[in-house]
């Protein structure tokens, strides 16, 4: 299986665990992601604005790119993945986007919203299969107990990210038990981190952070999970005393499968 | 610095998308809001005085800057409202005018750590500043 792959800025920087691990693991699957060449930063916030249309051009770029190349585009940042997939309809559905998108770009053909974009745990449930993973795995993580943190970006909206159910997700609790571990399911793990307002407004973050994290602790939690650099800077450097381990589910699916490396 | 182009709720309609008479003030927008204690005017408020026309209010709100951009407002509204939507409308009516820039570039060494992410300043440029 061949899957065009978009990593996002900082899974080039600050979240390489994030990256590596999940190349390392999907390679261990037998799937291979392509990078495209020369994508550019999705902007990191979905540009809400109708008339927003420069700053959903990157996403355009990339997306028509996978497009060319005939390939389904995979993400692994819940940001990154929250503004493709939601550019991506725009391009679909909204004909004045569409049209003036189109306008700028002047490609040789117009895009339209014609590239799937799936998120890696998508990619796990729904072309690899829980089961199969479970029978990948070399490694059990089986006296971990693990709170995955789901976060906004992959949910909500939920008509247009189509990912799990809003309020009562699974996938990640379905990824943990195939990985041989045990999920714990606390009240936080849809609410928010604080994201970017830990530039604007520290406490709050903090607030919002410790939150999280003291909600997984009392339902007995040994760490967190996530799929979003910002998630977890937060989740580690705004939740105070209540903070707990955080780790990218990538390190885990690696290191279950026999895959980590030290990096 | 005042600011100098008037914005009506028409203006918010068209930069939206959002239908904001549809609101029935139920609430549960604002109940749903994990930041509600940092903002002087709520989510559900947003809607109502868009409604209204208090566009003017709503610029020099601070909650424009206090909103996570979490989508729980707009997950959780029974009647489609996405106030989300509405409270980013006002936002870009501020910063798209001049000197209107809420955070600049030269305001983020200050705030950095060591293990910030890029995300989160990216992140903050698109929503503070044009």
């Amino acid at each position: 299986m061949t899957y065009g792959y978009y990593p996002g800025c900082t899974l080039k920087t600050k979240a390489k665990e994030l990256d590596v691990y999940g190349r390392l693991a999907a390679q261990k699957l037998g799937i291979l992601l392509e990078e495209p060449e020369n994508w550019q930063c999705c902007g990191g916030v979905y540009p809400q604005g109708e008339d927003e249309i420069a700053t959903k051009l990157s996403s355009v770029r990339t997306l028509a790119a996978a497009k060319e190349k005939g390939q389904d585009l995979v993400t692994l940042c819940s940001a990154c993945h929250h503004v493709l997939k939601r550019v991506n309809l725009d391009m679909k559905n909204n004909e004045t986007i569409r049209q003036r998108a189109n306008n700028y770009l002047k490609l040789d053909t117009p895009y339209g919203g014609e590239t799937e974009v799936i998120h890696y745990l998508e990619l796990l449930r729904d072309k690899v299969g829980f089961d199969n993973l479970k029978n990948a795995v070399v490694k059990p993580l089986k006296d971990l107990r693990i709170a995955p943190y789901y976060g906004c970006l992959l949910l909500r909206p939920g008509k247009e990210m189509g990912f799990d159910d809003p309020e009562d997700p699974t996938v990640m609790e379905d990824f943990i038990r195939a990985l041989g571990a045990t999920p714990v399911k606390y009240s936080q793990r849809n609410e928010c981190c604080g994201g970017y307002v830990t530039l604007e407004n520290k406490d709050a973050a903090k607030r919002r952070a410790s939150t999280v994290a003291s909600s997984a602790a009392d339902a007995g939690a040994d760490l967190l999970i996530t799929a979003c650099p910002l998630c977890l800077y937060n989740l580690e450097a705004n939740a105070g005393p209540s903070a707990l381990p955080v780790k990218y589910f990538t390190e885990l699916l690696a290191e279950a499968l026999g895959v980590k490396e030290e990096l | 610095m005042s600011l100098t182009n008037k914005v009506t709720a028409e203006d918010i309609l068209r930069i939206s998308g959002v239908d904001a008479s549809r609101c029935m003030q139920c609430g549960k927008c604002s109940g749903a809001c994990p930041n509600y204690d940092e903002m002087d005017y709520h989510p559900h408020q947003f809607a109502a005085m868009v409604r209204k026309g208090k566009i003017t209010e709503l610029m020099e709100s601070k909650a424009l800057y206090q909103c996570l951009s979490c989508f729980a407002c707009s997950q959780r509204c029974p009647r489609g409202v996405e106030p989300a939507k509405l409270i980013e409308a006002v936002r870009l009516s501020v910063i798209r005018q001049k000197g209107k820039n809420y955070m600049t570039a030269d305001a983020l060494p200050e705030k950095l750590d060591e293990k910030i992410p890029q995300q989160a300043l990216v992140s903050a440029m698109r929503k503070y500043s044009k």
